[in-house]
């Protein structure tokens, strides 16, 4: 149908998104590399002067990034775990044949329509609370001291509300490929004499490859970007046992008004970020045919 | 009026040459088969028509006049496609009011032709059901009704009875038939199903890889296939096809001989050879038979009833008068 | 599986899958328990039966203005879906129904802007807002959650586009009709489900977005996200009053969500898991 007439409406069509997008991410993009190598403080803004390398060197050698970028792959690797085996098992379960399917579906994807400010506070007040929470609740009951869990665990208690959030997400993936494995090919498998183990390990675990591939990919993306969440319940601590690098760059940049610091945090992000979107691009543009 | 004349039309799609330069006149009035294996360039032909694509050479005349660069819209054609393409969101009625609605034709006359058009078609009380609500056979007459309401100059049918099953494309190709000598407009259809092809054509044009093999009424190309491709392509079962000792015997690179024209007997004969498959169906029965060194089966076609079975030795006697004979190039001699 | 499944094992199945669902669903659940009791009822211990008092909810519409923030949302998260969608249909309708060689390229390079860490571009966007005066304005933030969201949002709809089979709007070319006449009579009623599915996908997206927002607003233009996020320090609400706050604030996207949740794995997906 690619007639000379529609090609030219086509490109007219196109331009508007294209030009948007690519101003979006080119403008802001260069001016955090240049703001990367100055000296510049807004709390000192007639201060400013080109710093080179600086920057880089003070952020790297910061004891913070270090551990930020320790914080940063736990959160996102424990989150990643939890949600992938649960919802492998979830979506399993839901998929079977049991009474007020639709109605455990709804109950289980809810908490990724919960805005995650409001996800940490439910979890910081209702269920982690040291005397209020439904935790603390049940400890009493057993007759075990409660646990402060953003004092003594942070991470933790940050990679169980994230998990929380994501687990629905992973889910519903997850079940979503698993509806479209091929029955016969099950019966096939069953009529060949595989048990059950078998057939999950060789028949359902490769089929579902590819969805987990996918769920992987996604939730790191914004999993790298966790930000509400600590700043909702930690506030990064106590100290910087639970700051991550975008709330250790939010910091620099907001609370000690380092713009170049923040800057160049901010490329090291985007080189992290890369690293995951390249894998990622690979997965979803084998699709596109 | 309809007469369609294309002068060195051809297509490529960037470097692949799709469709070299053909001439081809389709004078009005006639049913015209484009058929070839799928990949010919038999659907790019119609398109090209129909003015979804661009010719990237040539010219294409409707009625005498240039149409090469007309929209679809204004060349007056109308066409049917394989899935039948009807607007999902809209009932019966409202698809074949659609290219009269386009038109701007006055709402009565859109009504008459409507219930016209229904009742030529077995629609009547299916008006204002949806597509989806409909049955394939259904929806293909909506789809051939949609096309005769607007009263074109030329139908384009672009394989219409492949998505339906065997019992119904037989009664559709019978009415579509019937539509072509009523309207005796012209038509041109599309299908890789040599049998559609003879049963409904004036005129069969055989298509490969985007040349045209050959163009001729259904008996010509049965009756002399001007190469090895149109032999084997046109017929049913095919043609047998025979090279080295047996064919130089008949001063040819190839020769060819229809099932029907060959005799089989249990006692004597041309060829030897043994009783592999056999299909019986009552007013037919065909033997393929295998070891006679021709080839690796010789396909029999015989009438009635047979006493012959699995691995019977059997002669086979071809009627000599209507051997095939092609040369090194695959032209018939 | 379409297969007869003994009773015994289908009870089995639906208490573990229902355990399963409760246990995640509790937290919420809890919530709304607790927003219908009274604070001397809230951090009395654990109680799942409520005084069913709407005390709280009371409260906290008119003593911490709730529907500015509210109204915030709702205008934020449509006005940039709106938006997204004005630029998008056409792009999408280009990408999917005239495809070129680099159509495949454009795509992959808008989701690839997608991957950009927002923390990476949070110095410059906050310079810029600062400086033209977009900071703490609604205006502002819309534009900037299209621009988050307008990748997704072609791809969606590329995605639906592409299942409009385009022998039907050859038909209509066949048919007489203009391009005009193809786009508003055959295109638009088809891909009807398609955008409104994007529409209500990208609200929820829109809504939920919880860094811009804190970071960009501080009373006039701050959503809810950002309203609820405030309470994070000890003075804030008590224990029901903020159970009423948080539900008010997730309840809306919540039921649009359920009703998403098919096109949620495409969307999010870009297309990927169907």
């Amino acid at each position: 149908m690619a007639t000379r007439q529609t090609q030219g409406l086509a490109r007219l069509m196109r331009a508007p998104a294209i030009i948007l997008l690519f101003v979006w991410m080119i403008v802001p993009l260069c001016m955090t590399l240049y703001y990367s190598f100055l000296n510049y403080n807004m709390l000192n803004p007639g201060m400013t002067s080109w710093a080179g390398w600086f920057n880089y060197q003070y952020f790297y050698t910061d004891p913070a990034f270090l551990e930020s970028i320790r914080n940063t792959l736990v959160l996102v690797l424990g989150v990643l775990f939890i949600t992938v085996v649960g919802g492998t098992f979830i979506a399993m379960l839901i998929d079977k044949p049991i009474w007020g399917q639709g109605i455990v579906r709804i109950l289980v994807i809810s908490p990724f329509f919960v805005m995650p400010p409001v996800a940490a506070l439910i979890w910081k007040n209702m269920i982690m609370h040291p005397s209020y929470g439904v935790l603390a609740d049940v400890a009493r009951f057993f007759g075990v001291q409660p646990v402060d869990w953003f004092a003594q665990y942070p991470l933790t208690s940050i990679i169980l509300i994230v998990a929380w959030q994501w687990l629905p997400f992973a889910t519903l993936i997850l079940l979503t490929s698993l509806q479209s494995l091929d029955t016969e090919q099950m019966e096939a498998a069953e009529m060949d004499g595989a048990p059950a183990y078998s057939r999950f390990f060789y028949l359902v675990l490769p089929h579902m490859a590819r969805a987990i591939t996918v769920v992987i990919l996604i939730q790191t993306i914004f999993l790298l970007g966790i930000y509400a969440e600590i700043l909702v319940t930690t506030n990064g601590g106590p100290g910087t046992a639970s700051t991550n690098l975008t709330f250790l760059i939010y910091r620099a940049a907001r609370l000690n008004f380092d713009i170049g610091g923040a800057a160049a945090g901010g490329i090291i992000a985007v080189i992290l970020a890369n690293l995951v979107a390249i894998f990622l691009m690979r997965a979803v543009g084998r699709n596109l045919d | 009026m309809g007469q369609i004349t294309l002068q060195g039309v051809a297509k490529r799609f960037g470097e692949v040459e799709v469709i070299p330069p053909l001439d081809l006149t389709i004078e009005d009035g006639e049913f015209v088969v484009f058929v070839g294996p799928s990949g010919c360039g038999k659907s790019t032909l119609l398109r090209l028509i129909a003015g979804l694509e661009d010719v990237s050479g040539g010219r294409i005349l409707i009625d005498g006049k240039d149409a090469t660069d007309a929209s679809p819209a204004k060349r007056g054609l109308a066409m049917v496609f394989q899935s039948y393409a009807l607007y999902p969101h809209m009932s019966v009625r409202k698809n074949i009011a659609f290219p009269m609605k386009m038109a701007g034709m006055p709402k009565p006359e859109q009504d008459r032709r409507i219930e016209a058009a229904a009742k030529a078609l077995n629609l009547t009380s299916y008006l204002d059901r949806r597509p989806g609500q409909l049955s394939g056979g259904q929806r293909q007459r909506v789809a051939i009704g949609r096309a005769i309401v607007r009263e074109p100059s030329a139908f384009l049918f672009d394989e219409p009875l492949s998505n339906l099953d065997a019992a119904l494309r037989v009664g559709m190709r019978l009415e579509i038939s019937e539509l072509h000598n009523r309207l005796k407009t012209t038509m041109i259809y599309v299908t890789h199903d040599q049998v559609e092809a003879m049963t409904m054509a004036d005129k069969i044009v055989v298509l490969q890889a985007g040349r045209i093999e050959q163009v001729g009424s259904p008996l010509d190309l049965y009756h002399a296939p001007k190469n090895v491709f149109v032999a084997g392509f046109i017929g049913s079962p095919r043609m047998n096809l025979f090279t080295g000792a047996v064919a130089a015997d008949y001063g040819a690179q190839t020769i060819g001989v229809r099932p029907e024209h060959i005799r089989i007997s249990a006692t004597t004969g041309k060829w030897q050879g043994r009783v592999g498959v056999s299909e019986h169906l009552g007013s037919d029965s065909f033997f393929y038979v295998e070891g006679t060194g021709l080839a690796e089966t010789v396909t029999v076609r015989s009438g009635g009833e047979v006493g012959l079975r699995h691995g019977d030795t059997v002669w086979l006697t071809p009627d000599e008068g209507k051997i095939h004979k092609f040369d090194t190039n695959g032209d018939r001699i | 599986m379409a297969r007869a499944v003994t009773r015994n094992a289908r009870i089995g199945w639906t208490i573990a899958a229902w355990a399963v669902a409760l246990l995640i669903f509790f937290p919420i659940l809890y919530t709304i328990i607790t927003s219908l009791k009274s604070e001397q009822e809230a951090i009395a211990g654990f109680d799942l039966i409520p005084s069913f008092t709407l005390e709280s909810y009371q409260t906290v519409q008119s003593q911490n203005n709730y529907w500015r923030p509210f109204m915030n949302s709702v205008i934020l998260s449509v006005g940039s879906t709106l938006l997204a969608l004005v630029v998008a249909i056409p792009a999408a309708w280009a990408m999917a129904f005239s495809p070129t060689k680099r159509t495949k390229d454009i795509l992959m390079w808008m989701l690839s802007t997608k991957m950009m860490p927002a923390v990476a571009v949070l110095v410059p966007i906050y310079l810029i807002f600062l400086r033209t005066g977009l900071m703490d304005t609604r205006i502002g933030l819309t534009i900037l959650l299209m621009l988050i969201n307008l990748p997704i949002v072609v791809w969606m709809l590329y995605t639906y586009f592409r299942e409009i089979p385009g022998e039907i709007l050859e038909a209509a070319r066949m048919d007489g009709a203009s391009l005009r006449d193809e786009i508003l009579y055959v295109l638009t009623p088809m891909a009807i489900p398609g955008i409104a599915s994007t529409l209500l996908l990208n609200i929820i997206l829109a809504w939920n977005e919880a860094f811009w927002t804190i970071q960009l607003t501080t009373t006039k233009a701050a959503p809810l996200s950002a309203f609820i996020a405030s309470f994070s320090s000890p003075q804030g609400l008590f224990w029901a009053k903020l159970s009423a706050a948080s539900v008010m604030a997730i309840a809306p996207i919540l039921v649009l969500g359920w009703f998403s949740q098919k096109q949620l794995v495409r969307g999010l997906t870009f297309g990927a898991v169907k």
